[in-house]
Formats: structure tokens, sequence, C-alpha cells
């Protein structure tokens, strides 16, 4: 943070979301479609990125808030018949719930045995999604049709790209704005404090675990939002997002984009999802293409894509 | 069939997958202990394990063979990833982990682009039935219960009285001190790497007559034993095993009276309890 630029920080966000907002003039169907699945999963990352680029915490669980979102949602609008502004409030409420609790047992840990309890609980809910496949579908999951909004004198159809693709950009720009604002602010930077030194900013007198506490909570509610988001607009519920390869992808756009940067995680969602979604066009194993940015990365670009950047041309990024 | 007959079925089975998981986890927990890493791959080696097993049987019908020869070919994987991989990376902790993630996916997905998307059985290499009052029980549970056993025994045996044994020891108590005193620290962390995978492989190799071989097995063995390692405490051996029979016969119990979902389930809760009333967790240094 050596030189600080407010001004061309907001800048450059807000002109990437205008940006994102003006291309789906120009990008062909396909490109949006894909642009909006991105968004949502980028909203995700961004969540992701408080909890580890900011709070210095590895999660391997963050399915089970994500998936949170996702059930609160889809199952409010299956079983009770809840219209969208409702099940999302529900997604949100059963992910900062789902957020507290795991937050408040994993926390006790420290090291590896808080990733290794993230991914304990995580894999129990993804077991609890299957296990209870009368009210949730299980695997095979359940589709959500006829999805609409009543706003303004109108009716929005989720279902229509136009609508959908806007739809996400406004879940994304609100996570990034939030992850933005809490990065620059005094809690961020304290975050920031204790990523780098626990023991000192313990002894500055921050209570740490309050602060860890908040991050994980903070963190799975953008991922439940997520979630929540992902249900409404593509209009599916499964166990596979409780999953641990959707525990991994977070981490993976994270650190791919750059752990600590605002940008990063839309970077690294962006590359890695086009990235598998060429790969599984040639082979069925395309997730080695997962294995492999993983290694290469930790071998030779910890720092990421916007982390590297920032290292070398723009101290100033956020 | 009677409530104690279902008991003692699901004390049977119990005890078979705690011996077999005993021996998997071992593995991870000698990693940990020695390296102070935690090794995410490790499901990955005991379903390479499982995988070279039917591919050694099928080609050359030698169970025995495959037997020796899945820990070896593992072995010789797990040293190429750390030579490859960790060793540049300086064992650093979280860009162990991410590399390690990266690992099981790279050799997962290898599996599956090679031997397929399939289940396949190898044929058990001993056949009999011991006929108890209630129901018949496959002999080859029961050797495969005795062959974990003796190579756990063997484990406990080597690391007490062989040079490597006290090699590995003096490592995991302080490394600088052990390298102080000549031990070859580097080489004694990728001999770890390779017999904690290698351990992981004879498991499999045990074990895939009674559950077939699939690219997909590596995430339950993982997540067993982390859950073992967890209750048992790092690079304990003792611990390792007595956590492997409260593990293992609580999920023949569960699973037997229950389901093996819900089985599963109750051992992943279990260690999030343990962490939670046990405050920092037994992977603190506590425990050490």
């Amino acid at each position: 943070m050596s030189a600080d630029r407010p001004g061309l920080t907001l800048a450059l966000h807000l002109g990437l979301l205008a940006v994102l907002g003006g291309l789906q003039l120009v990008l062909p169907a396909f490109h949006l479609a894909m642009l909006a699945r991105i968004m949502v999963l980028a909203s995700y990352a961004v969540g992701y990125n408080l909890l580890l680029g900011y709070a210095g915490l590895m999660s391997l669980g963050h399915a089970m808030f994500f998936a949170a979102g996702m059930y609160g949602t889809g199952l409010t609008i299956q079983h009770l018949g809840l219209g969208v502004a409702a099940s999302l409030l529900a997604g949100l409420v059963s992910a900062l719930m789902v957020a507290a609790v795991v937050g408040a047992i994993t926390l006790r840990t420290a090291g590896p045995a808080f990733l290794i309890v993230t991914m304990m609980l995580a894999q129990a809910f993804y077991l609890a999604t299957l296990y209870f496949n009368d009210v949730t579908g299980g695997d095979q999951g359940f589709i959500l049709s006829g999805l609409g909004l009543e706003l303004g004198g109108r009716r929005w159809a989720l279902a229509d790209p136009g609508v959908k693709y806007n739809a996400a950009l406004i879940v994304f720009g609100a996570s990034l704005l939030l992850s933005l604002w809490l990065a620059r602010s005094p809690v961020g930077r304290v975050l920031v404090a204790m990523r780098e030194n626990e023991e000192r900013t313990r002894l500055l007198g921050y209570n740490t675990l309050r602060l860890k506490l908040f991050a994980v909570v903070v963190s799975g509610l953008l991922a439940g939002l997520a979630g929540s988001a992902y249900t409404l607009l593509f209009s599916y519920v499964g166990s596979t997002f409780a999953g641990v390869l959707y525990s991994i992808y977070p981490l993976l756009w994270t650190l791919l984009g750059g752990a600590g940067t605002t940008l990063g995680p839309l970077v690294g969602t962006l590359v890695m999802t086009y990235v598998v979604d060429v790969a599984s066009g040639i082979t069925t194993g395309y997730l080695i293409v997962v294995g492999a940015a993983l290694v290469v990365m930790t071998l030779w670009a910890p720092a990421g894509i916007v982390g590297g950047i920032r290292a070398r041309w723009a101290r100033w990024l956020p | 069939m009677t409530l104690g007959a279902h008991l003692f079925l699901a004390l049977l089975e119990g005890t078979v997958g705690a011996l077999v998981l005993a021996l998997t986890a071992l593995g991870l927990s000698l990693v940990f202990g020695v390296m102070r890493i935690v090794n995410v791959a490790h499901g990955e080696f005991f379903m390479l394990g499982a995988i070279v097993t039917w591919y050694v049987a099928a080609t050359t019908g030698s169970f025995l063979l495959a037997l020796v020869a899945a820990p070896l070919a593992v072995a010789t994987v797990a040293v190429l990833a750390d030579r490859l991989v960790l060793r540049p990376i300086g064992y650093e902790p979280e860009g162990t982990i991410v590399a390690t993630i990266g690992i099981l996916y790279i050799l997962q997905q290898l599996v599956l682009m090679t031997y397929g998307p399939y289940a396949r059985p190898v044929a058990a290499p001993v056949y009999f039935r011991v006929d108890f009052p209630w129901f018949g029980y496959s002999g080859y549970k029961l050797v495969v219960a005795g062959v974990a056993a003796v190579l756990l025994l063997a484990t406990w045996v080597a690391l007490s009285w062989t040079r490597l044994g006290l090699y590995l020891r003096a490592t995991q108590q302080d490394r600088e001190m052990a390298q102080a005193f000549a031990v070859p620290v580097e080489r004694v962390y990728t001999i770890a790497f390779g017999v904690g995978a290698g351990l992981a492989a004879v498991a499999a190799a045990l074990i895939v007559p009674v559950q077939q071989a699939h690219y997909l097995m590596g995430l339950d063995a993982l997540l067993l034993s982390f859950v073992v390692v967890i209750l048992g405490g790092l690079g304990s051996l003792r611990g390792t095993v007595v956590a492997a029979f409260v593990v293992g016969l609580s999920d023949g119990l569960i699973s037997v009276l229950f389901s093996p979902t819900l089985a599963k389930i109750a051992a992943t809760l279990l260690v999030g309890l343990v962490l939670a009333v046990r405050g920092r967790g037994l992977f603190g240094e506590e425990v050490a």
C-alpha cells in the first residue's frame, strides 16, 4: 500500500463494471451466457478471497456456504412456493447461519486443522444432501421453472438471457464493491495485519477471534449470495455444487487471479472457466487442467495474475 | 438375523475396515509427522494402488505380484512428486496443500483418461467361507485383516529398531537437531513421502478384491484418514491404530445397522466435535 490512489482505484472498478455491462451489446449469445455464469461464480470467488486473501485463512469447505445459499433458495421455492425475493433472502439467511456455526467450530483450530475441519464439515453437508434425497433430490437435484421478478410494474423473467446477464452483473458488482470497500476499510486493514502477524495484532488489542469470525461470516454470506443467485438464474439445484470440487474451485480461481487483490477473483474465474470449457471438449479427464494449474501456480506464480501485475507495474492496485 | 448376529457382523466388518484404515492413515500420519505437511493427495495414492493392483493382476494373473508391485509403483510416483513439486517449494505449508490438491486432480484425471470410469473387480487370491452359526463370512476379508495387522506390526518394528526408523523419528522430533547429527533430512523427507504413499497403496491392494477399483475411490480414503489422524494425534502410531479402530468399528456398526452414508456423516461430524471440545485440536504442537 505504498502508493494509495483511491480515485484511480474506484474509477478502475466502476470502469470494469461498465465494460462488463457494455459487453452485452457486442458479445454473441454463447459468450454472454458464459459470462453471466462467470460473474456469478466470480462473486463466489470474491467471497472466498476475503477469507484467504485478507484474513489469511484457507478453507476447503466453502461449497457448503455456496450450497447453503443454493438450497436455502431452491428448497423454499420448491417446497414452500416462495417468490424470487423471499427465496433469495432465505438463501442468504441459511448461508449466514451455516457460516456462523461453522466459523464458531472451525476457528477453535489453527493452521492446517482449520482447512481439514472445514473440509470435513463440508463433506458432512454434502453427504447430508445425498442422505435426505427425498427433500433435496440428491445427485439428480431438481429444476425450477418460470422464475421471475415483479419490479417497476413489469415482470422480469430470469430465464431471459438479457435479464440473466444484468442480474448476474448486479450480483457481481455488489460483491466486488463490497470487497473493495472492506479491503480499504479499517476492518480490512486489521484483517491484513492479522494475516501478516496474528500475535502482534492481538497485542495491539484487537480481538482476533472475533475478526476471523467476521471474515468467515462475510465470506460465507457472499458465497451464499452466489449460490442463491446461481439457483435463481440457472434454475437448477443439485448436490454437485456441495461437493469437494466446488470447494476447490474458488481456491483455484482466487489463487490464479491473485489472492488479496480485489480484481483477482474475476480474472481467475474468467480464465479458468474458459480453460475448463475448452478442455472438456478435448478429453473426459478435463479436470486435469485444474490440477495442472494448481501445481504450476505454486511452483512458478504464487502471486497469481493480478498479484503479479501489482508487484511489477501497479503498486497501487488494491 | 437377530440383533446379536447383526452386531457380530458389524464387529467383523468394522475390524477388517479398521485395520485397512489404520494402514492407510498411518501413511498420512507418517508424512504429517516427519515432514509437517498435509498431503491432500494421499487418497489418490490409495486409489492408484488399487488401479495398479487391478492392472498387474489382470495382465499377469498373479495377485501376490500385484500386492508387491502396487506399493512400489505408487511410492515411485510419490517420490517423483516430492522431487519435482514439493521440494522446489521448500515444503511451505500452504503451498504444499495447494500443490497436493493439484497432484490429486492430475493423478485422478490421468487414471480417468487411461483406465476409464469403470469399477473393476479383482479376483481374491484365496476363496473360502468361514461359517458362523448365523451367517457365512468371506475368508479373504479375514486374511486382509491378518495381513494388515502384520504390516502394521512390521512398520512399528521398522520405526523402532532400524536406522531408517531412527532417522524418521529424529526428523519428526527436531529437524534441525537431526540435521546437526548428520541425518540426511532431505532424503528422509523423500523416503517418508514414498513410504507413506506405499502404505496407502498396499492397503488399497489388499482391499481391492472386496471393493473394486475406481478412479474416484480416493476421496473417502483421504477423508477417513484425516479423521483418524486428527483423532489419533500426529505421527503417533499407537494413536493412529486406536483411532482407526474407533472410526472403523463405529463405521461398521452404523453401516450395518443404519446406512453407510450416515456412518460417514457421523465420522466427519465426530472430528468437528473433537476439535471443538479439545480447543486448538490435535494438530497443535502440544501433542507431538
